[in-house]
């Protein structure tokens, strides 16, 4: 009964601020209801007892892509003044699109729900088989050298950034600042 | 035996309540009344460890700078930190025009609530700890993440450009110096192979991780006290207020309990990084143990864990303060040159040594088991 209750609450939670992201006018206020959302995932994998994915969701999402979006969006122009409602167009096929996306989602999870229950022990997971399955080198193991091509994603960041940087004679002055 | 041995501690009283309360309540009703005695106990020694941490950090910068600190109210002063409480609960709130309301009452809870969260977690002595998850450490770094967005947000939804470049500069250098924090603990965890809270301190009976890593825990302490300096926004790193040139940073605009609660919070992140620091390398509330020495091991259990816990907590504390309040504050661009340029690389090595350490058997315990070893 208990985790039922917890669990409608979340889930309300998790709705709620759902729909307050996107129909916020403000694009910070937007990110903080996004913020909501993801904290209140973060509820519901530590209802399961799933406490490592807890702790991912809050340190990545909540305290690591958040804080960059509101970063990026205090870099953008005026980010405190209220946006103009989009064509109405625009709105109806972004509708139509999340819908479609919705029923597609809602099917795979749906038929797939049943065969998750092969690979959940029901107790609470270990840190040490999820280091064994980061290192060792048995079947669905592996794991470390997939995480390690991720790197390339920050090679091409840091690459797009050299690219891109304006090379006008202010490196001297900006080596002088070290 | 043991609990006749221990008169101080704790462990008793807490178990015969939890008895108590299983006996006569249903498991739900039971599981509510604890979790909520649980929650004012915690909220109680949060307020009280703020207090008292107020009062010493006063006294020590007075001993830094040859003066007396405050020594009207009570003996030495030792009231003065409850009567300044008292004036913060009943200061006016100042409503602000012209900032974003709901963002601007919402951040100080970012803040605080993060602080809790992780302040739940530490244990402060023999079965006085909340919960126990098996990601220990994890948990508190992931949870003590969500605190700077409190900081940028009240930053920018205070509407005015000091608050917003202290938001920012407190943004940067948290990502930054949370990274370092991070992988100086997980160093230890390599070396003890475990993240959960009480078989950290467990593995550290008769030698403390410092000891125990010798070199490679060496330096993930040393980087750890830095980056857990820096994360806390005081002593030389503490650009996002600095008040000769941003008035306060990004709490400029906030006036009463709001200013309290960010007030509360780096108080209790001074406490809450050096209670980490003593648990994940000073073995915790564990007294100091010699294998074979039995009598020597009962008389150090006569001293409670929780004396242990904090005054090891304070000693790191009282080095944080030493730190502050010596050093001159860091430009922007230094205090990001350290993180990107030394901390984290010396870091990434470092934990390649604690591995290699520990696979060929190196630590202190594998070398001199008699000793050291569990």
């Amino acid at each position: 009964m208990t985790e039922q209750i917890i669990f409608y609450i979340l889930a309300i939670v998790i709705a709620v601020f759902s729909i307050l992201a996107v129909t916020s006018k403000q694009v910070v206020r937007s990110a903080t209801y996004l913020l909501f959302v993801l904290l209140g995932t973060a509820g519901i994998y530590m209802l399961l007892n799933y406490y490592f994915l807890f702790a991912v969701q809050v340190s990545v999402y909540a305290g690591g892509i958040m804080v960059l979006f509101i970063m990026a969006i205090f870099l953008t122009h005026k980010p405190g003044i209220d946006v103009n409602p989009q064509d109405s167009w625009k709105v109806k096929s972004s509708a139509v699109l999340s819908l479609a996306g919705l029923v597609l989602c809602g099917y795979i999870i749906l038929n797939n729900v049943t065969r998750v229950y092969r690979f959940v022990k029901g107790d609470e997971l270990q840190m040490q088989d999820i280091g064994t399955a980061m290192m060792g080198t048995d079947k669905y193991q592996y794991l470390l050298p997939f995480e390690v091509i991720s790197v390339l994603l920050l090679a091409c960041i840091v690459g797009a950034i050299l690219i891109a940087r304006k090379d006008n004679g202010n490196d001297e002055n900006i080596n002088k600042l070290d | 035996m043991l609990l006749y041995s221990q008169p101080l501690e704790l462990t008793k009283l807490v178990h015969s309540l939890d008895a108590f309360f299983r006996s006569s309540l249903s498991p739900f009703w039971a599981t509510l009344v604890e979790g909520i005695l649980i929650g004012i106990a915690i909220l109680a020694a949060y307020a009280l460890i703020a207090l008292a941490l107020i009062y010493i950090e006063r006294k020590i910068a007075a001993f830094f700078q040859s003066r007396l600190g405050p020594n009207r109210l009570g003996k030495y002063g030792v009231i003065q930190s409850i009567a300044d409480m008292i004036k913060i609960l009943i200061k006016e709130i100042i409503h602000v025009n012209k900032i974003d309301k709901l963002l601007y009452y919402l951040a100080p809870f970012f803040v605080i609530v993060a602080s809790v969260l992780s302040f739940g977690a530490i244990p402060f002595g023999q079965s006085l700890q909340a919960v126990d998850f098996n990601i220990g450490v994890f948990y508190v770094l992931a949870v003590s993440s969500i605190g700077v967005i409190g900081i940028l947000l009240a930053g920018w939804s205070s509407n005015n450009k000091y608050s917003m470049i202290g938001a920012m500069r407190s943004g940067a250098q948290f990502i930054s110096y949370e990274l370092s924090a991070g992988f100086s603990l997980m160093t230890i965890v390599v070396l003890s192979g475990t993240m959960q809270f009480s078989e950290l301190i467990e593995g550290q009976r008769y030698c403390w991780n410092l000891f125990n890593g010798h070199i490679p825990a060496f330096i993930a302490f040393v980087i750890f006290l830095i980056s857990g300096h820096a994360e806390t926004n005081r002593g030389p790193f503490d650009l996002p207020e600095a008040e000769s040139e941003l008035t306060a940073g990004y709490h400029t605009e906030y006036s009463g309990l709001r200013f309290g609660f960010f007030y509360l919070a780096e108080y209790l992140n001074m406490f809450i990084i050096a209670a980490i620091a003593t648990t994940v390398f000073l073995g915790g509330w564990m007294p100091i143990q010699i294998k074979g020495w039995d009598a020597f091991n009962q008389v150090m259990w006569y001293i409670p864990s929780w004396i242990w816990f904090f005054g090891k907590a304070f000693v790191l504390m009282f080095l944080s303060l030493w730190v502050r309040w010596s050093f001159p504050r860091l430009r922007i661009d230094l205090l990001l040159n350290l993180e990107w340029k030394y901390l984290l690389p010396i870091n990434l090595v470092n934990i390649l040594v604690m591995v290699i350490i520990v696979l060929s058997g190196l630590t202190l315990a594998d070398i001199f088991p008699a000793v050291f070893g569990k």
